[in-house]
This record gives C-alpha cells, structure tokens and sequence, in this order.
C-alpha cells in the first residue's frame, strides 16, 4: 500500500496534441480517487501513465514514494481492471487469475491458495474452470477485480471498469467495489465518465477537462462548493441552472430584471462585473404565487417518480426546477420560486471561475 | 416471405442446382471409370459409363511402379508432393505470423518500409519471372531439392497481411493485461496470440495445402532428377504425343490419386477451407 | 492517431522480419530486378557478354507477329472465362441462396473443384475430349462434327475454356454465395412490399448490391486465367496445335525452354509484370481498407 504522487504530468502525442496538460495529484494511502469528466478530458491517459502503458512525456510520477516514470508495468507493483475486462479468452478463469503470478513465479501452492481466497471473496468459486465467454458480464467483471487483487499490488487501477454493465449491475458492482477497496485498504485510482459513480466512490474527487484538472476534494464539497462553471454542470443532475447576472453591489447580483441576494461572493467586485449565477435545480423553494419570489412559466414536466422537474425559461434561458411529487398542483401553469442568499454560485462570465469560497483545488 | 410459389419454381432451384453439380462431377466421375479399365478397352473409345474390374490392378501399378514411359512409382510422387506441400504451408504461416507480429505491436524504424517490401510482392505472383527466378536458385544451387520446391513459395504478402488483420482484430487491453502480468512480447506471442490464432492458422494451412499440392509451373522446372518430381507435374510424363502410346488407365489412375488429396481436405474442413479462402481474399 | 499499446524492443522486431525479409529479396527483387536488367540488354553470340540496348529488346518483340498471337489467345481465353465462369456461378449461387432445403449440402457438392490442381484439370477434360477415344470427343465425330482438338486451333481453345471455366466456378460459386448472404433480408423485403416481383428484385436490389463481389471476382478471375491455367494449357495442348492456345504465360515459359534470346524472355517477363501491376491496381481499391494505418 502506498502514497501516489504526481508532479505536473504532462502527455504530448505526435503532432503536438497535448492530452494532459501539466496534473499534481496526491493520493494519501487506502485512498479512492476518482478522476472524472467528459470523454476526451485526459483522464484515461493519465491513467495510463500512471500503470505504465503511456510515457511520461514530462513530470513525474511516483508510487510509495518510488519514481517510477521508466518502471515497466509488471514492475511498478500496480494491477488494472479494463473497460472490456480484458479477460484472456482462451485461458480458464482459473488461469487468467493465476497468470500474473506464476509470471512472477509464485510457488504453486501459493497461487492456489490466493487464488481461491479471490475468488471466495468475489463468489466465483463455481466459475474456476470455465472459459470468461461462458460467463455472464457480471462475472467477467468479478474475474477480471480477482486478477487484480491476487496480486496483493500497492495500487488498484480501474479504468471505466462498470461502462459495459447494464444500470442494475452497474449499482451492484459499484457497492461491491467500494466495499472491497475499504476491506482491503489499497490505494486506488478509479476513471470513469459516470458522475453519479464518481460522487458515490470516491474518498476524492478529481474533476477534469480538457487535459486540466478542474477541481479537486471531497465529493461532497465539490458539489457543493463547484470551484468552476465546467465543474458546476457537470456534477450533479439534472445539471446547475445557469443564469447572466451582473454584480450590482456588495453581495447582490441583478438576474433578468430581478436583484438576488447572496452570501458567497468574492468581496470587491466592481458594480457592473459580468458574471453567472448558478442555482441547481434541487435548490429552489416553491413558494406558490407569494411575493417576493420569481415567476416561471411551466413548458413541460418530467415524472422521475419520487420528484418531478419542471422545464421553463428565466430571461431567455433555460431553467429546470425540481420538486417532490405532489408538492406542485398537477394543473399549475407556473411555478413561484424562491432561493436562498447561501445556495447561489456566482461565476465570472469570462473565466468560469467561481468568484467565491472554494475548499481545496488543484492549481489548473 | 408469403408469395403464391407454383410447384416448378419450387423445383427449378433443385433441377438447376443438380445439373450444376452434375457437370461438375462428369469429369472426374469418368476420370474414377478410366482409372479402373484396361488400356485395351479405352483405346478403343468403348469404355462404359460405370466402373471395371481393373481398379487394383491398375492403382497398385501406378502406386508401385508408375507407368511404361515415367518409369517413377506414383507414390514417391505423392511423397514429394506431400513434403512440398507440407513445407510451404508450415513455412508460409511461420514466417508471415512473425513478421505480422512485428509489424503490428511494435514500433521501430524503416517499419513502414519493411510492410510495403512484403506488400508489393502481392503484385509478382512467380509465373511472370519464373526464369530469373530459376537463374537464381540455380545459382544457390537449391536444383532438385526440397528446399528449392518450397522455399522461393513460402514468402507471402497474403500470409502476412491476413495475420497482420486478424492481429489487429485481438483487443489492445489483452496487451495491456499482458504487460501488466509481467509477460513479455515473447511470452506474450506464446501465451497469447498464439493460442487465439490457431483458427487462422488451420484455415490458412487448408488454402496453402492445397496451392502447395497443386503447384505445377515451378516444379516442372526446378526439378530435373524423375525421383524429385511432384505427381501433379509427373503426370505430364504419362501423356506422351503420341496417343497410341499413352497409357490412359494409368494416367487417370494417377490424375485421380493427384487430385484426391486436397479434394479430401477441402471436404473434411470445408468450413476452414471457405473461411481461408474468403479471409485471404478480402 | 494510433493509440495501440506496443512492446519496446530495439532488435526483436527486425529479428521477427528477418526470415521473410530474407525470402522475399533473394526470390522477388532479385529475380525480378535481374529481368528489369535484362530486358534492356543483350547477349553476344557466344553469351559471353552483354551490352546495354536500350529499348531494342521491347521493339523486337512487339514487331513480333506470334507475341500478338499470344496477346489475342490471352484475351479470348481470359475474356470468355470470365464471362462463362461468373455467370454460370452466378446463376447457381441465386439457386443455392433460394433457401431451399439441403443448401449446404449442394454448396460441399459444388465447391471441390477449386481443390483440383490446373493440370489434372486439364487432363480430366482432355480424356473426355480427345477425339479417338475420349467419351464426348468420340460422340462428336460420331454425329458428324470434325471435332479435333488435337488438330483444330479452335477446338482446342475452346477445350482449354471449358476446362477453366470448371475449375474456376467453385471459386466464384462460393463468393457470389457470400455475397448473396450478406444483402439484408428486410431490403428484399421492402422491394416486394414495394410491389417488385422476384426477377425484378434481382436486377433492381440483388444485382447491384452484389456489384463489389462481381467486380472483385472480374479481376481474381483475369488474373488466375494468366497465371494459373499453365498447367491446363500445358496438359491439354500445349501451346498448340500451331500455337492456337498459346498464352502469354505459356510463351514466356516456352521461349525460356528453348534457351536463346535472354534479353526477348526478360522483356515479355517485364511486360506481364506491368500487366499484373496494372490489374492489382485496380484491385487496390478493395485491399486499401487493408492498408491504411
């Protein structure tokens, strides 16, 4: 088990394309970081580096303290666990769980003895000798966590490991993981698109794009306190409203005709300062037609069952807003709302930065 | 599909198809008849349409002894053919699937160059330079040998370009994995690639079998001794010019014993057989 | 942007190449350099020396009247295979796709052929046609037709046809029959909901989908009736009579055997290198997919 540390890791590809564009990143021991954002956004490919499959084109990487920027894969104490799973179709399950020991010629013994406590502790007992295309996706899935956690390995590396599962196991796998990674306590590095499994698993969350890192902390305080619009929408869905705003003074904010409130704004700005005000759609009061709130008009409404969301426009813009169901009249044609100073974000139009407190974030 | 079907459109497909398969086995159905008259009975154009009683007869002589004007025992033939055959198909999947294997998973200078030196060769197929190709396993002295049956057949742009595809076709992540476990390129070829191309492999072993069995141009050159000759090339020895002296019951016998070697793979492993034919064409 | 992992190795991959590297230069450049050099020179009398002659050895070929008999035999003969071995396979993959009951067991009836090497091809259809005593041959001449291949240049062209033209359905038979397969059903469905009846779907939606197979088998075909028909000319006629059959392969091959004019040989050598070249070019189009990185 250890402490992974990146220092400005950069990936430059032939033909100047920079897909990670200078990344710090500590990761403390028996964590579970998540690197999420939209494809593209870099974070397979520093992944990648991180297990040895991509050069390092500058920077450095290191595990337990260790360089290992010009470590071979085998050596650098690490397993992965594929999208595709990545199982060797033509090698029992057995077989494939054993490879990589008896590559590192284990005594024999032993590998039986790791690999039938993997496979009790993923439930695949019953599948040893069966070939992985006679098995079910799930269980390819649990093959591919027992090649991984034979190797007692200082860091787990998922990448985008649930993608090729339907939603139920998707939730399942996703519990399962988590729990196995707290029982075994390995430092882990998880990748994938999913927001809802990057908030679920992580201890850390790494939000990415474009080859940068976006923000970084705890699932929790980054949604909550998004430290850019990019992140903002991203995290979270339905995704945070977006509305122009203009600073009009100390702590309010002119949106569409109407001055809001807020609490969390950078102190100084400049009346007339360009900005966008955030407010997600779980926020929102509905207050009827009391004064003092706004007024939006409803277009069409989504049943989700437990909530409804409420599609309009505010300003030319678009706004959803949700509510649990039964708390709006089914024949309401508007909706009065109301938002608290605390719950708004402000952004800097210009930058996308959040022009107010942020926990921890990465210098970008 | 529901459409109004008229019992002879029913039937036509049938009769078509059992016409077709009907002129296709005419000639060798006769060639199976031939081979078990004697010389008498064909020299006189009276051979019937069904078999005679001279099969054991005429198939141990050619097997044993071959006839009056090759003199050479048609089963040393078969030998030779087999041993070519053999040669040039092993050698056709060795060689491609390792140059395939390093044009595919690695990276390294002039391999852009190297894949398109094997490339072009798709464009000489050895018919059009068969004599500065004869010049130079002369010269090698490789006449009348083995070697120089299979050796100058084995280098195949084919070959290569099929294992080169089918690699391509092996997910990146099994590398990946590999990599990994600690498995190296050379362990990653044994444990891996090997294991997942024994298909490729058995349908193009079934294609170039039989190229190799039916090769006829080059073995007539290259071999000058009767006891190197191939049977496809030695039956050419049993049709002398003059009709009157050519031994028509032994040359079916032989013509049938040729052709039965590659007609059995192809029926055995047809499936094989169609994948190789099809994979290495498109 | 290629993305695949690879192993890093400095000497392996050239070892891995070396074998068929090897195999290739000594039997393809080499060889196929030496005619290029050749074709351009000329031997003395005693093929002592040669001296450098330019295109002296193209024009005396093509002045040569027999070099354009070869060029019109291989025209015939390649055109009219093609033509009788594509649509007579054609005809019976249609039959075989009609998904009629035992399918498969006419496609194993139908596919042998291919297994048949050229020559013994050649000398199935010559025991059935030689005029004394073959079967056919013997009923011809009995109905009066003075058929004689052996004699008559035609006759003999056209045996060597029909030869290749056997041998070479199975082939065509087994791609028109993948082809076929591969043509959506729902399209043929849509068509006869369309109102199309059978033989108009077949010109209208079947044959034109079917256009890439047939135009790949059009020059498989052109090629294998250069190349590989040798052995069923050499063991039918040989040339002959009066070098009625006489391809442009067989006169390369005949030319050489009779030893001489190495300057002449490596010329015509030279020219079917072009041809081949000229054909695979065309066929590039459909192997590209097979070489973009």
């Amino acid at each position: 088990m250890a402490v992974v540390t990146l220092q400005n890791v950069r990936k430059v590809y032939a033909g100047d394309i920079e897909a990670v564009k200078g990344v710090s990143l500590d990761i403390p021991d028996g964590h579970l970081c998540v690197l999420v954002g939209p494809s593209g956004c870099g974070k397979s490919t520093l992944l990648r580096m991180v297990a040895g499959l991509e050069t390092i084109t500058s920077g450095s990487v290191a595990i337990g303290g260790r360089e290992v920027n010009e470590v071979e894969p085998a050596d650098r104490d690490i397993a992965m666990v594929f999208q595709n799973y990545a199982l060797y179709p033509h090698m029992s399950v057995y077989d494939n769980i054993a490879y990589g020991l008896r590559n590192r010629r284990t005594p024999k013994d032993e590998i039986d003895r790791r690999v039938q406590e993997a496979a009790r502790i993923l439930a695949i007992e019953p599948f040893l000798n069966r070939k992985p295309r006679a098995l079910s996706g799930g269980q390819r899935q649990r093959v591919a966590m027992g090649r991984a956690i034979v190797r007692k390995p200082q860091v787990f590396l998922f990448d985008e490991p649930l993608s090729n599962l339907d939603a139920k196991l998707r939730v399942q796998m996703r519990v399962e993981i988590k729990k196995l990674q707290r029982a075994l306590g390995v430092t882990s590095i998880y990748v994938t698109h999913d927001q809802v499994e990057a908030m679920t698993l992580s201890d850390k969350l790494v939000v990415m794009n474009a080859g940068r890192v976006e923000q970084v902390g705890a699932p929790s305080e980054v949604y909550r306190r998004p430290a850019t619009r990019f992140v903002a929408t991203f995290i979270g869905s339905p995704p945070m409203n977006l509305l122009d705003g203009v600073v009009e003074g100390e702590g309010r904010v002119r949106v569409d005709g109407a001055v809001l409130d807020v609490s969390d704004m950078r102190a100084g700005l400049q009346p007339g300062h360009l900005v966008e005000v955030g407010i997600r759609p779980e926020d929102l009061e509905i207050v009827g037609s009391a004064s003092n709130s706004v007024s939006l008009p409803i277009d069409f409404v989504e049943e989700l069952g437990a909530t409804q969301l409420f599609y309009g426009a505010l300003g030319g813009q678009p706004f959803v807003v949700q509510a649990g169901t039964g708390v709006v009249p089914a024949d309401a044609k508007s909706l009065g709302l109301r938002i608290a100073a605390e719950r708004i974000h402000v952004f800097d139009r210009e930058s996308g930065q959040r022009l107010g407190r942020v926990a921890e974030t990465a210098a970008a | 599909m529901v459409e109004r079907r008229h019992w002879f459109s029913d039937m036509l497909p049938h009769l078509i198809l059992t016409i077709g398969v009907g002129i296709l086995a005419f000639p060798v159905w006769l060639a199976v008849v031939g081979s078990t008259w004697d010389a008498g009975t064909i020299a006189n154009g009276t051979m019937p349409l069904y078999p005679g009683p001279y099969a054991v007869e005429n198939y141990t002589r050619a097997l044993g002894h071959g006839g009056r004007s090759s003199g050479e025992p048609v089963g040393m033939l078969m030998l030779n053919s087999f041993v070519m055959a053999l040669a040039i198909a092993l050698g056709k999947i060795a060689i491609s699937m390792i140059s395939a294997y390093a044009v595919v998973y690695f990276r390294f200078p002039f391999r852009m160059a190297a894949f398109w030196l094997i490339f072009i060769t798709l464009m000489l197929p050895v018919e059009v330079r068969i004599y500065p190709t004869y010049q130079v396993v002369a010269q090698v002295g490789l006449l009348d040998t083995y070697a120089g049956l299979a050796v100058p057949l084995i280098a195949s742009a084919t070959a290569t370009l099929l294992f080169r595809q089918f690699f391509m076709t092996i997910p990146p992540e099994l590398v990946e994995a590999s990599k990994i476990d600690g498995a190296g390129p050379l362990k990653f070829f044994k444990d891996t690639v090997l294991p997942l191309s024994i298909t490729t492999m058995a349908a193009l072993f079934v294609i170039q079998f039989i190229y190799g069995w039916n090769q006829y141009l080059w073995p007539l050159l290259i071999t000058t001794r009767p006891d190197m000759q191939t049977i496809v090339v030695g039956i050419k020895k049993l049709l002398v010019t003059q009709d009157a002296l050519t031994e028509w019951q032994i040359a079916m016998t032989t013509a049938v014993l040729a052709m039965l070697p590659p007609v059995l793979v192809v029926l055995v492993m047809q499936k094989l057989f169609v994948r190789g034919l099809v994979e290495t064409e498109k | 942007m290629d993305r695949r992992t690879v192993f890093n190795n400095r000497l392996l991959p050239y070892l891995l190449l070396a074998p068929q590297l090897a195999v290739t230069l000594v039997f393809f450049y080499w060889p196929a350099s030496q005619a290029a050099w050749m074709s351009f020179r000329l031997e003395d009398a005693f093929g002592l020396t040669t001296e450098f002659v330019g295109l002296e050895n193209f024009q005396v070929l093509l002045r040569d009247p027999s070099y354009y008999g070869a060029m019109v035999n291989t025209v015939v003969f390649s055109g009219s295979v093609a033509f009788l071995s594509l649509s007579l396979a054609l005809l019976l993959a249609v039959m075989a796709d009609k998904q009629i009951r035992g399918a498969t067991a006419y496609r194993t009836l139908l596919v042998w052929p291919y297994a048949v090497a050229p020559a013994i091809a050649g000398v199935f259809w010559l025991f059935m046609f030689q005029p004394s005593l073959g079967m056919i041959g013997r009923t011809l001449r009995g109905m009066g037709v003075d058929w004689n291949p052996l004699l008559n240049g035609g006759d003999a062209m056209l045996l060597v046809i029909l030869a290749a033209t056997w041998k070479q359905i199975s082939y065509n038979f087994l791609f028109f029959l993948a082809g076929l397969q591969s043509i959506p059903k729902s399209l043929i469905e849509a068509a006869a909901i369309d109102g199309a009846r059978p033989t108009r779907r077949f010109w209208t939606i079947v044959f034109p989908m079917l256009s890439p197979t047939t135009f790949f088998l059009l020059v498989v075909n052109i090629v294998y009736v250069f190349f590989d028909t040798f052995g069923i000319i050499d063991a039918i006629t040989r040339g002959g009579p009066a070098k009625a059959t006489e391809t442009l392969v067989y006169k390369v091959y005949n030319d050489g055997r009779l030893g001489g004019d190495l300057g002449g040989s490596a010329a015509q050598s030279v020219i079917l290198m072009a041809i081949v070249i000229a054909l695979t070019a065309i066929q590039f189009r459909y192997v590209e997919k097979k070489v973009t990185y």
